[in-house]
């Protein structure tokens, strides 16, 4: 039975397409078939965090409109052969998706995937409403930063009001993804912490991703940094909240670094 | 650790200020769902503002209107300018 998943979060530039490309390659490297889907349109980066962004032909749009099949916009990654991107339009504007449009696209996804997890743009429009409507999980992904939290929590108002799940009087089982952690200030009480994050959004944890200069090294070279990176702190923690999306029961902690002498010699190369 | 730095560390701890603001910010958002409480304070104004306007000529840009949202209760501040013939006629 297929899953489908979208990354949302309210708040712009706190990691949704980081995280979706990321979980995406760390659940496809378990075998799983996975497919990304950019809802953003026309502002679409998920192609290009991706590595992809050369062997767009078809995209969403026109597959909701019936200009081209699933199969001939489907691009599949060249590094995992689990792992198919299905491009946002980077032309048109949000009102080509008709909802009827993407429900029969959603599920065709569902026939061929294992995963068909959905980028959410930014906002609470339209967009991101469509992104969320079909979902049978959300992350929500938040940083801990006054404006991310309150977004967030809007956002999970929407899950449980304006999906097709909660219309037919069902939950949308959410997780939260807090991301750009840095342990270090939450300690000396200069970021709000894991703690009270989760007391004030009252979610289920599925990981915490540190700030990394490893995540930014990734998506310069198109690549989510569970391919790239994937011993990497932050790629550690998307596998583990990948195997937890799967159903495995791991308890979370915070990622800490243990830096010895040769890491740091070594460091410079990376 | 002294009674002292004890105070000054619990004045540095910017993360459970925004704890507070959020805490307090979320429980009248969630309470007040899509239109709710906006909605009533735009009603509250247009009624009071017709009461008053009955009596003195108001000035719509003399008229100002605050919030403030506590954890315990809100506080509705409405600040109507009345016109200074009007206020000096009635005394006389």
């Amino acid at each position: 039975m297929a899953k489908v998943l979208v990354v949302t979060s309210g708040k712009g530039g706190v990691g949704k397409t980081t995280s979706t490309a990321a979980l995406g390659a760390a659940l496809a490297q378990s075998g799983q078939n996975v497919v990304v889907v950019d809802f953003d349109v026309g502002l679409r980066n998920l192609d290009l965090v991706m590595g992809a962004e050369r062997r767009v032909v078809f995209d969403l749009i026109n597959v909701v409109q019936g200009d081209a099949r699933l199969s001939q916009a489907l691009i599949r990654d060249k590094r995992c052969e689990t792992l198919s991107i299905l491009p946002a339009s980077q032309t048109r504007d949000k009102d080509a998706l008709t909802s009827e449009g993407v429900a029969r696209v959603m599920d065709e996804l569902r026939e061929k995937f294992d995963w068909v997890i959905c980028d959410s743009p930014a906002g609470i429009e339209r967009g991101a409403q469509l992104a969320m409507y079909h979902a049978d999980m959300a992350v929500i992904v938040t940083n801990p930063e006054v404006s991310s939290v309150r977004d967030s929590d809007r956002i999970i108002g929407l899950l449980d009001s304006k999906t097709q799940k909660a219309e037919q009087g069902e939950k949308v089982e959410k997780h939260l993804l807090l991301t750009r952690y840095d342990p270090a200030r939450a300690a000396r009480k200069e970021m709000l912490s894991v703690e009270d994050v989760l007391e004030i959004l009252s979610i289920p944890l599925l990981g915490i991703v540190p700030e990394s200069e490893d995540v930014l090294k990734s998506s310069n070279v198109g690549a989510p940094v569970t391919l790239a990176a994937p011993t990497s702190l932050p790629a550690r923690a998307y596998f583990e909240a990948a195997r937890r999306l799967s159903g495995e029961k791991l308890e979370v902690s915070v990622p800490v670094e243990k830096r010895g002498f040769f890491d740091w010699l070594f460091k410079r190369d990376a | 650790m002294s009674f002292l730095s004890n105070i000054f560390a619990r004045r540095q701890q910017s993360s459970s200020v925004a704890k507070d603001r959020l805490q307090i910010l979320l429980a009248h958002e969630r309470g007040a769902g899509e239109a709710g409480e906006s909605d009533l304070i735009r009603q509250l104004h247009k009624e009071i503002m017709e009461v008053i306007a009955r009596h003195v000529a108001v000035d719509q840009d003399k008229v100002q209107i605050k919030v403030d949202r506590g954890s315990g209760c809100s506080m509705l501040e409405i600040d109507v300018e009345v016109p200074q013939e009007l206020s000096g006629k009635r005394g006389s």
